[in-house]
């Protein structure tokens, strides 16, 4: 069941109208699906391709470019290690080869119970914190190797599973816009008029001084 | 009542006794929530500017010369009013897409204080009449879109944002919108083609400078998070406490990440223009010197893409002109300092890296450039480079920036400083990125580079015997 479910097709269509066009759509639909599926199938694409009348090629060709999207399985846990200046000043190395003695893998793979995938990462703004790692985007900071062992119990053994949902989950909340607020996002080539609170005559009608 | 700081979401933010423009709500706990919002002066900008008028409080941003916190410096106001006449609709789009090496202070504001934020989106889409925002927030911040998304729901839900915003013909939404990593879509026009659900790749300017054609080819307003977070305080407080603190060209406060080798490295905002960065790196209100009281070797004034400082810059102030004549750039605010023990080539690698992995294709220079480069430096730092290797850094470089390049004097190897800016070849600034802060490192630390070439093999003779001699 890789295709978007009933529940998430009425997400979709709830973030389509936000956009005045639809593509606009597609980065956040793409995280949808993954948050689905825990990554990004070639029927989520091509589900995708149909909700926002596109070819699965335009949505292959766009999901591409983006770091987060996972074309296959990942483990439930992506651990992203910092790899760039302020955390390689301070140890991200020595982390790193921690990390991957410690889960058996090497970096850019998943361990054998699909729990955890290790990933070199770059600069994740949390430089002061250095060195960092982000457990499903969700920051570390001043990771020892004994405190990434301790992570590493701790996700295993669930006790952060509160605190940090599966890989794919971005937020554990949403938008939401109340119909009676929403203000609607018309297609650019529909509207000629300015918005109401800008007077015709203003010069913010024209903002005048262009210097 | 304020609490301690939540060690887990704001590492290294510390109290002083300055001026605090954006992070006033840091010190709660709760300074996320909308009850801490409007406890403490929340959305009072926003009803101020809609008793004054969109034109008084545009007036109000240009009198106050806010310079965009993003990386370029440039006056908001003046960005504000370079949007063609009677073109409609117009977007405000928000970037979020913070990922600078070194910089962390977006995230900060996004996490500690998301109303301040969107009533500054609020405030700047009445003043220059945009009827959308789209909060473009990068993707690896889950906290932050929790955070933001609850805001936006409160905000909704109070009538803050939305349908007749606090009972006036004010109408507009703001959209919380995810990217999914990707450094180049903090370019401006790549953020927008990332928004329109593009591969984020840049556009070229011009034609497609955004507040004439940006979002679906309508003019736009893109703005930092930082730059937006300031509007609140302007629009209370009006435009002359703001040009009151700080200097003429430079006002204001700024959100200063320091990270590297010092004992307090932390997000300070820092009185904009006269705080120097001796201040910043030694003060005891600020980091308090460097680790194990070793020296000072060199830092990165500005974010990843920044020539680099050393020791004889010290004293030069917080100021984008100043840093300029310097040789470098204060760009997005981030100072990533180096002890002695730095082996400066291996520092340059994890930059040169950075941005080979971030370039997005597009500009030959940079896709085959920074790549070139990296395997440039990843030989030389593994032992294998010659010193033909250090020349040929140099060759590379001036098809990514042809001409002069910027960089810091030197007292100790006898170095004038060459003024920012450069030259480039590509559409962006990844591309010399790659290349302006390992031709600074090269510059000012040449003899650390040697020490790890050995010479190139000389092409050898063998005298052939000619026939008939």
């Amino acid at each position: 069941m890789s295709r978007l479910t009933d529940h998430n097709v009425a997400l979709a269509r709830e973030i389509i109208v936000r956009y005045p066009r639809k593509k606009s759509a597609l980065i956040p639909l793409l995280h949808l699906s993954q948050e689905q599926n825990g990554y990004v199938t070639d029927e989520a694409m091509r589900h995708l391709a149909e909700l926002l009348n596109l070819t699965p090629a335009e949505v292959l060709g766009t999901a591409t470019f983006y770091e987060m999207f996972k074309f296959e399985p990942v483990g439930t846990y992506v651990i992203n290690v910092c790899q760039t200046m302020s955390c390689a000043l301070l140890g991200a190395g020595k982390l790193m080869h921690h990390a991957e003695e410690a889960l058996g893998i090497k970096a850019g793979s998943t361990t054998d119970d699909g729990l955890f995938t290790l990933e070199p990462a770059e600069c994740q703004a949390a430089c002061t914190g250095a060195p960092t790692l982000q457990v499903n985007y969700r920051h570390r900071y001043n990771v020892t190797t004994d405190a990434f062992d301790a992570l590493i119990d701790d996700l295993r053994s669930g006790a952060l599973s509160s605190e940090i949902p599966p890989h794919g989950t971005l937020g554990r909340n949403r938008q939401q816009i109340p119909a009676d607020k929403f203000v609607g996002a018309p297609d650019p080539d529909d509207v000629s008029e300015g918005p109401a609170w800008v007077p015709v005559s203003s010069p913010a009608n024209a903002m005048e001084d262009k210097s | 009542m304020s609490t301690a700081i939540t060690r887990d979401y704001t590492p290294g933010f510390y109290e002083g006794d300055r001026p605090k423009l954006v992070t006033s709500r840091f010190e709660y706990e709760d300074s996320y929530t909308l009850e801490r919002y409007l406890s403490t002066g929340g959305y009072d900008g926003l009803k101020k500017a809609l008793e004054m008028g969109p034109e008084a409080m545009s007036g109000e941003v240009k009198a106050s010369t806010l310079l965009g916190r993003g990386g370029a410096g440039f006056p908001a106001g003046v960005k504000w009013g370079f949007t063609p006449q009677g073109v409609w609709p117009r977007y405000l789009v928000v970037n979020g897409d913070e990922s600078e090496p070194g910089t962390y202070k977006d995230r900060l504001l996004m996490e500690r204080d998301p109303h301040q934020l969107i009533e500054g989106c609020l405030i700047a889409c009445y003043a220059a009449g945009l009827s959308q925002c789209f909060l473009y927030v990068r993707g690896e911040m889950a906290v932050a879109h929790e955070r933001l998304a609850d805001a936006l729901n409160d905000g909704y839900e109070a009538g803050y944002i939305g349908k007749n915003i606090m009972g006036t013909d004010f109408s507009v939404d703001v959209i919380l919108h995810w990217g999914a990593g990707a450094y180049v879509v903090g370019e401006e026009t790549a953020l927008i083609e990332s928004l329109e659900g593009e591969r984020g790749m840049p556009r070229l300017k011009p034609p497609y400078f955004p507040a004439a054609i940006g979002l679906y080819g309508q003019p736009t307003i893109v703005n930092n998070v930082e730059t937006l977070a300031n509007l609140p305080f302007i629009a209370a407080n009006g435009s002359a406490a703001f040009t009151a603190i700080g200097t003429e060209t430079s006002p204001g406060t700024r959100m200063v990440a320091i990270s590297g080798h010092v004992k307090r490295p932390g997000v300070y905002e820092i009185v904009n223009g006269t705080t120097t960065f001796r201040d910043i790196i030694y003060g005891n209100e600020f980091c308090q010197g460097i680790r194990d009281d070793n020296d000072l070797k060199a830092f990165v004034p500005g974010g990843g893409s920044a020539p680099w400082f050393v020791s004889d810059q010290l004293d030069i102030p917080f100021e984008g002109r100043e840093a300029s004549a310097a040789g470098s750039m204060l760009g997005s605010g981030a100072v990533m300092v180096m002890d002695s023990m730095t082996d400066i080539p291996e520092a340059a690698l994890t930059l040169t890296r950075f941005y080979a992995h971030e370039s997005c294709g597009k500009c030959v220079p940079c896709r085959e450039g920074g790549t070139w480069l990296l395997r440039i430096l990843e030989r030389i730092c593994s032992g294998h480079g010659t010193d033909a290797d250090l020349d040929q850094i140099l060759e590379v470089g001036q098809s990514i920036c042809p001409g002069e390049m910027p960089h810091a004097a030197s007292e100790r190897i006898g170095l004038d400083a060459t003024p920012f800016p450069y030259k480039m070849t590509t559409i962006c600034f990844v591309g010399p990125s790659a290349y302006a802060p390992l031709h600074s490192a090269l510059t000012l630390f040449r003899d650390e580079f040697e020490a790890k070439v050995v010479p190139a093999p000389k092409r050898i003779s063998i005298p052939v015997a000619v026939a008939g001699s």
